[in-house]
């Protein structure tokens, strides 16, 4: 520790040239600084669907602006979208409206990366960029979305903006940020058999709560996370703003080269190669200072689920809610208000409760690899009949997928049907709305009140639970 | 944007931490195409029962506590990026938020709409719950030039922190676009540097 100490004392040029990944890629894309003010930070990529980006086009409008760089902005419609019948006109008429309005700016600013509804690259905004090559190491990334975040899984910094921000990025492809704080957060050694990624994201939510990494952004590493999958680590940068993360981002590797190689708009041939050179300087050096970082014991992780209205109450599945003595008096109110909505009493276990809906899908875990999880776990068994379940592949491609692999036919065989891509009931906006009273295990990221319907409970899950939830018809371990 | 001037004013409370962006306006009102009308559905679950009356316990009811500063637990704002919660908070009058603690976005967002998030320390955030539980007609008063908030019953006072260029954005009225669409030969000349 003293010698650390006396090396950054005594060499302050050679830690000034220790950097942070994040360092790294911000450093790369400041166009410049407001002096006592934010940076002006270039955007490589924008991502864009039809709830925030309305206002944006008619801010641009307003303006008399052109979109300046139309290329570097990918338009998918996923959030206000039915996940049945796609083929017909959608019956909620603002709805509709909505997405007429999308395609009508994407046509009026001549917007030529435009996926509606329907179209085989349409799907989750989270999902598609990085299966079709958009997303890749290096990038600053944005969307009007907050799990923006989930990019970052390939080493980029990639974070949710609010619609004025659309519009600064529409009409300049800057934004003005301020530099956050840095976090690493290390998960030491393996993760347990029959815990997922999304295990390890709710444990670490319910360690920081929601509001735990409030102004950082947060490199995620540690043996746990090089394991993963690309996959896997989307779930985990995805709900980096669930603890109020601004972004995650993980550095790249052998797995995240081997994810975008080939996909259709990564770089090719020599561009690739020159790329590739410059990927594999993206990590954090060694001795390179975060300005805070933490450390977990994977093994110390069970499958999780959340009892309360927020994703930092959550628990391991066979563990109680938390007693009220043991909540800080402030947090009171908040904690007996969540209980209230959830029906659920302070100390009470939860495993072996009856629930009514299963979702699985979502920008969280409405990917190839949670439905080969879900599949594998259902197959030769039976969805329990007072489960109401919703499958919903995250995008089109997905959805090839799961048939091409034989899942289509497990999950059918089970007695659970596939619907169309699209956000579905992560947050309702469409007509996958859990009633009032009803309780859902959910692969999706909030558990907020009424996020899945007015009066709808949520509790929040991996994949794993959701299919042990939906043959048993009750909160169930998966390992047993 | 609208100018923001120094403002004294009667408080609504609403002391819940951790308040959302789904609470502030849920997802199903999102399908607008314009900024206008959100106030009406601000916090919308918590203020109508289903068939639209209103529910006489939420604050927005009681006809006790009215003015455009809202004051509110800890938290205040996280989830959804939507900027869509600012224009219901806006749209419904409120032009500060007091918190002890905001989400990143949020509070960029209602910065970026002409209200004003004020962070306060915990003990000052209390007073303020005690105050406007004993008269429902105290006062703060919030003075963006000087970075204070007056608790008006007590007469205490605290300083908060604000980034200097958006406290000039709010003082002028400014946005950020305005900014940097003037620095278009600054963008051309990076995307050049990196060819």
């Amino acid at each position: 520790m003293i010698t650390i100490l006396l090396s950054v004392v005594c060499c302050p040029s050679s830690k000034k040239s220790m950097k942070t990944l994040f360092d790294k890629i911000w450093d790369a894309h400041v166009v410049s600084s407001v002096e006592n003010g934010p940076t002006q930070l270039y955007i490589d990529r924008h991502f864009c669907h039809e709830v925030t980006s309305p206002q944006a086009f008619n801010g641009l409008r307003a303006r008399g602006l052109k979109v300046f760089r139309p290329e570097q902005t990918t338009m998918t419609a996923d959030h206000n979208t039915p996940t049945i019948n796609q083929d017909q006109p959608v019956k909620d008429p603002i709805s509709r409206n909505q997405l007429d309005t999308f395609a009508r700016n994407a046509s009026d600013f001549n917007m030529p990366l435009f996926f509606p509804l329907g179209h085989q690259k349409n799907g989750v905004v989270h999902i598609i960029g990085p299966e079709n090559g958009f997303t890749q190491p290096g990038m600053t990334i944005v969307c009007g979305d907050s799990h923006t975040s989930t990019h970052g899984a390939f080493g980029s910094i990639a974070f949710g903006i609010g619609t004025s921000e659309v519009e600064m990025v529409l009409a300049t492809q800057c934004i003005l940020q301020t530099r956050p704080k840095t976090m690493r957060i290390t998960f030491n050694g393996k993760l347990s058999e029959g815990v997922t990624a999304k295990d390890l994201a709710l444990y670490m939510i319910s360690k920081l709560t929601t509001g735990g990494a409030t102004g950082y952004f947060v490199e995620y590493a540690g043996e746990a996370i090089r394991n993963m999958s690309m996959e896997e680590r989307m779930t985990v940068c995805n709900l980096s703003i669930e603890m109020g993360a601004r972004g995650g981002m993980i550095a790249p590797d052998e797995t995240t080269f081997a994810y975008v190689k080939g996909r259709e708009f990564a770089p090719k041939g020599e561009i690739w190669e020159e790329k590739l050179a410059y990927w594999k300087t993206l990590k954090s050096d060694e001795g390179a200072k975060f300005d805070k970082e933490l450390e977990f014991n994977a093994a110390d992780i069970q499958p999780m689920i959340t009892y309360g209205t927020n994703p930092g109450m959550g628990m391991g599945i066979t563990d109680s809610i938390p007693t009220l003595d043991t909540i800080d008096e402030a947090g009171r109110i908040s904690f007996l208000k969540s209980l209230d909505y959830m029906g659920f009493k302070p100390g009470e276990k939860l495993l072996g409760k009856t629930i009514d809906y299963v979702f699985l899908g979502s920008c969280t875990n409405g990917r190839i690899e949670d439905f080969r999880v879900f599949a594998n776990y259902v197959k030769g068994k039976k969805k329990a009949d007072n489960v109401i379940a919703w499958l919903v592949p995250g995008s089109w491609m997905v959805e090839k997928q799961i048939r091409e692999e034989g899942l289509y036919d497990i999950l059918k065989e089970a007695g659970f049907e596939l619907r169309q891509p699209g956000c579905s009931a992560c947050l309702a906006m469409n007509d996958d709305k859990v009633p009032a009273g009803k309780y859902a295990v959910s692969t999706s990221n909030r558990n907020f009140e009424g996020r899945q319907g007015p009066g709808a409970r949520t509790i929040l899950a991996g994949p794993l639970v959701a299919a042990a939830a939906a043959v048993t018809g009750k909160i169930t371990d998966p390992r047993i | 944007m609208e100018k923001f001037i120094t403002l004294t004013s009667t408080v609504v409370p609403l002391p819940i931490e951790n308040v959302d962006t789904d609470q502030i306006i849920p997802a199903r009102f999102l399908k607008a195409t314009d900024k206008n009308g959100f106030g009406d559905n601000l916090f919308a679950d918590w203020r109508y029962n289903k068939d639209g009356s209103p529910k006489a316990d939420f604050v927005l009811n009681n006809s006790a506590y009215s003015g455009s500063v809202l004051v509110a637990g800890k938290n205040f704002g996280s989830g959804s990026s939507r900027e869509h919660a600012a224009w219901a908070v806006a749209g419904y009058g409120f032009k500060v938020v007091v918190s002890s603690f905001f989400a990143d976005i949020f509070r960029n967002n209602a910065l970026n709409n002409g209200v004003l998030p004020v962070i306060v320390s915990t003990e000052f955030l209390s007073e303020i719950f005690k105050a406007v539980n004993s008269d429902a007609k105290m006062t703060v008063t919030v003075d963006l030039e000087n970075q204070t908030i007056t608790n008006n019953a007590t007469g205490t006072s605290e300083s908060f922190e604000i980034n200097p260029y958006k406290k000039e954005c709010l003082l002028s009225g400014l946005d950020d676009i305005d900014y940097l669409l003037s620095k278009k030969d600054l963008i051309e000349a990076y995307e050049a540097s990196r060819k």
